[in-house]
């Protein structure tokens, strides 16, 4: 059994052969698949690789995390700001297990991963040897391909594979399990780029008569509604979308991660779809007589009750995994494609068109939430201070140009609901996994991934303390994240609920925090608490103005809410303002 | 409304493919009736042939989800009635504790059994068909005391013309002009 079969294995780079071990492949292969950063963490089983990458330092360089979880979060961070996917080594057994949460998150928000990890000898396979795990069946439900290499030969064609794997069509994370006598032998080295094979296509090819159908809704919809996700991110299809939206008119929602897809400020996006999303999109998804959805997938997060669920629409989706169409939500017409090439037939077909009436409820909506809930939020009059104006006071700085990464809580939804973005993949978050303890990390990936673009880290307390030893690799790395925690000393969103919906009763949700500045000075980082309004714009300042990485922390209101909200099961249209 | 669905899925014949198909149904707290694997008319292409009790609607989704994984060429899923399927059982018994061979025989032949073969004082006896054929035999038997019994997965063909070779050919075709998606 090939691994490749080389008939379907064009070439496209090839290197004349010559005769290395299986761990220099993996390096030269990572190398010519032009990677020039790993994260990682060495151990027994992937000693050999490590070896020879210590005679790459100059062409490949390696973040030493502090967990095999940071490695992949800061992998997936790195992929999601850059153009890149992220790589990742990890030695077998913990080292492989650690890398699953990453796995699961990277899956589910289709993040370009390629992981290698060690593994026994292939003598030792299934002897319950030391530090042997059977990570293939283990991260099998979480990644988009994985392979085991038991033969040095095998190691060029199954990483060319895996990165073909992980960045084409619907991205995801791919795993490599590489057998340490594999790493130790010999081959005739020679890379190819993977260029396809048969069993897979990315990309299903765009139906022109399709096109033709949406365009016929698109113009007779009277109360058409666009929702967009990460696929117009993924791929790179903000100007056509941009496009679309303007020739078409049409409002335009984004999920979380379609976040900065499209200028947060732009006349016709009308906000954030969801749980805590905006008021207007929320309530007028069930009045839309059409929804376009792009590169989104229905999430329940997203959809609340799939039975009340936009009744009144017809459904077109843009949508280039064939698994998603009528996945949650029937669809009337299937735009089966990539995004990019999807949008711009589908500009070319439609009419131009305004809706300004339309658009005048969503403003409507948008004065009745700016009234009940923004206001306070972002300009509040109550002493203790809200989640809202420390992301406000970062916009002020920022001017919407800078990454915005998030944790997973209450800080999560304030943030991403008013940051402003200008730029596009300035959003990382953990959406379908909602990982805790990802922010960290994934910032770190995100600075080394675009040093040149400002890294805000905005965590909860909680969060925070699930990998916070990563400040061992801000410090190591010098990558200047920008982190700020905002404490409100609880696990805030669990909290939320139990007073919403458990009756107040606050079980095991209050944090005994540790003191946040002495651990981060403590890992050579300048930090510093606020704890009242009038040294919060001080504390910003100071933060942006230190040029390498810093910590703020801000005391926030302990018991504040998130809203709008829709609460779990509810209709979008019973979205709730307090 | 549920009912009994084959799902037939053509792969690449690689390790752990297996595991990653039916991984499918366990996310999805779905119970395999059936399962077969063996090769098909395709060098190097595995057939897998799959029963399941279920909507209509969770199957057309779980096949989806099969074909997404970038080794599985193809899914495809049928009701009964499209497709012309098998099972074959064997059951073994012990001659020495029958007094009455002659009835058993006859039973053997009424289902249209036979006998496969015997070893010392055992018999195996063999039988195809549809489930609740070889079921029948296994309750006519049972006076006879069964020692052991194994019904194989299922077997199925689909009763139309149009084969997977047309869907391979394209694939084969796809395959040539790929270009990859990041730039
Ligand atoms: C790894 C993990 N464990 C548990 C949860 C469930 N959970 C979701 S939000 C949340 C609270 C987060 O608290 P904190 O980090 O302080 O942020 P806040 O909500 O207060 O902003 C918890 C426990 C999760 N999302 N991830």
């Amino acid at each position: 059994m090939e691994l490749v079969n080389e008939q379907q294995n064009k070439a496209e780079t090839s290197t004349t052969p010559m005769k290395i071990t299986g761990a220099e492949a993996v390096i030269r292969s990572l190398i010519a698949e032009g990677t020039d950063l790993v994260f990682g963490y060495p151990g027994g089983a992937i000693m050999p690789i490590y070896d020879a990458l210590y005679d790459f330092q100059d062409q490949l360089k390696h973040v030493l995390t502090r967990h095999e979880q940071g490695a992949i979060h800061a992998a997936q961070g790195f992929a999601r700001v850059g153009d890149k996917p992220g790589v990742v080594f990890a030695t077998s057994g913990p080292g492989a297990t650690n890398l699953i949460t990453g796995l699961a998150d990277a899956k589910i928000d289709s993040n370009p991963l390629v992981c290698i990890t060690g593994q026994v000898g292939s003598h030792l396979l299934g002897t319950d040897a030391f530090q042997e795990t059977d990570v293939i069946s283990i991260s099998m439900p979480v990644t988009k391909w994985n392979f085991q290499v038991t033969k040095a030969e095998d190691i060029p064609g199954a990483i060319a594979k895996a990165f073909y794997i992980a960045t084409s069509g619907r991205p995801g994370p791919v795993l490599i399990d590489i057998t340490k006598d594999a790493q130790f032998a010999e081959l005739d080295f020679q890379y190819k780029k993977c260029q396809g094979f048969r069993s897979y296509i990315p990309k299903p090819r765009l139906d022109f008569e399709k096109v033709e159908a949406a365009a016929g809704l698109i113009n007779q919809a009277k109360k058409p509604l666009i929702l967009f996700g990460q696929g117009v991110i993924l791929s790179g299809a903000e100007n056509e979308f941009k496009h679309f939206v303007e020739k078409t008119g049409i409002p335009a929602a984004w999920t979380l991660l379609g976040l900065s897809a499209m200028d947060t400020d732009h006349p016709l996006n009308v906000g954030m779809l969801g749980m805590h999303g905006n008021y207007g999109p929320n309530k007028l998804t069930n009045e839309a007589d059409l929804i376009i959805a792009v590169g989104m997938r229905f999430d329940d997060r997203v959809t609340g009750d799939l039975s009340t669920y936009a009744k009144n629409a017809k459904v077109i989706h843009l949508e280039i995994d064939p698994a998603e169409i009528d996945k949650n939500v029937k669809t009337d017409v299937a735009l089966l494609a990539d995004a990019k090439e999807a949008l711009h037939a589908l500009t070319e077909s439609v009419s131009p068109n305004e809706h300004s009436e339309w658009l005048a409820e969503f403003r409507s909506h948008d004065k009745i939430e700016q009234e009940k809930v923004i206001d306070n939020e972002l300009r509040p009059t109550k002493e203790g201070m809200t989640m809202g104006e420390v992301i406000r006071r970062v916009n002020e700085h920022t001017n919407g140009d800078a990454v915005v990464v998030t944790d997973v809580g209450q800080h999560q939804m304030i943030a991403t609901r008013y940051a402003k973005f200008k730029q596009t993949k300035s959003n990382v978050t953990s959406g379908g996994l909602g990982t805790m303890g990802f922010c960290l990390p994934a910032a770190l990936g995100a600075k080394l991934s675009r040093p040149d673009r400002e890294v805000v880290a905005v965590i909860g307390d909680g969060g925070f303390q699930m990998t916070l030893q990563e400040l061992g690799t801000i410090f190591q790395t010098g990558a200047a994240v920008k982190v700020i925690i905002l404490n409100n000393q609880f696990l805030g969103m669990v909290r939320q609920w139990q007073q919403l919906f458990f009756d107040k009763r606050y079980s095991s949700t209050e944090l005994v925090n540790p003191d946040f500045v002495t651990i981060t000075k403590g890992f050579g980082i300048e930090a510093q608490s606020v704890d009242a309004r009038d040294n919060l714009d001080k504390g910003i300042e100071d933060m942006f103005t230190h040029e390498g990485p810093y910590l703020l922390e801000v005391i926030v209101e302990k018991e504040d809410n998130v809203f709008p909200m829709v609460p779990s099961g509810a209709s979008v249209s019973d979205v709730r303002l307090s | 409304m549920k009912q009994v669905y084959t799902i037939v899925v053509f792969t690449e014949n690689k390790i752990g493919l297996l595991n990653r198909v039916t991984s499918i149904f366990t996310q999805r707290h779905v119970n395999i009736e059936s399962l077969s694997v063996s090769d098909s008319e395709f060098p190097g292409i595995h057939r897998f042939t799959i029963v399941i009790e279920q909507e209509q609607e969770k199957v057309e989704k779980i096949a989806k989800q099969i074909e997404k994984q970038v080794e599985v060429l193809k899914a495809y899923y049928f009701k009964d009635e499209d497709t012309v399927f098998q099972e074959i059982a064997l059951y073994k018994v012990d001659l020495s504790t029958i007094d009455n061979k002659e009835s058993l025989f006859q039973i053997i032949e009424d289902h249209g059994a036979i006998q496969n073969s015997t070893i010392g004082d055992l018999l195996i006896i063999e039988k195809t068909g549809h489930k609740k054929d070889t079921h029948a035999l296994f309750e006519a038997l049972q006076p006879y005391g069964i020692i052991a019994f194994v019904r194989s997965g299922r077997v199925s063909l689909s009763r139309y013309a149009a084969s997977f070779s047309g869907h391979l050919e394209q694939f084969e075709l796809h395959s040539k002009e790929i270009i990859t998606n990041h730039n």
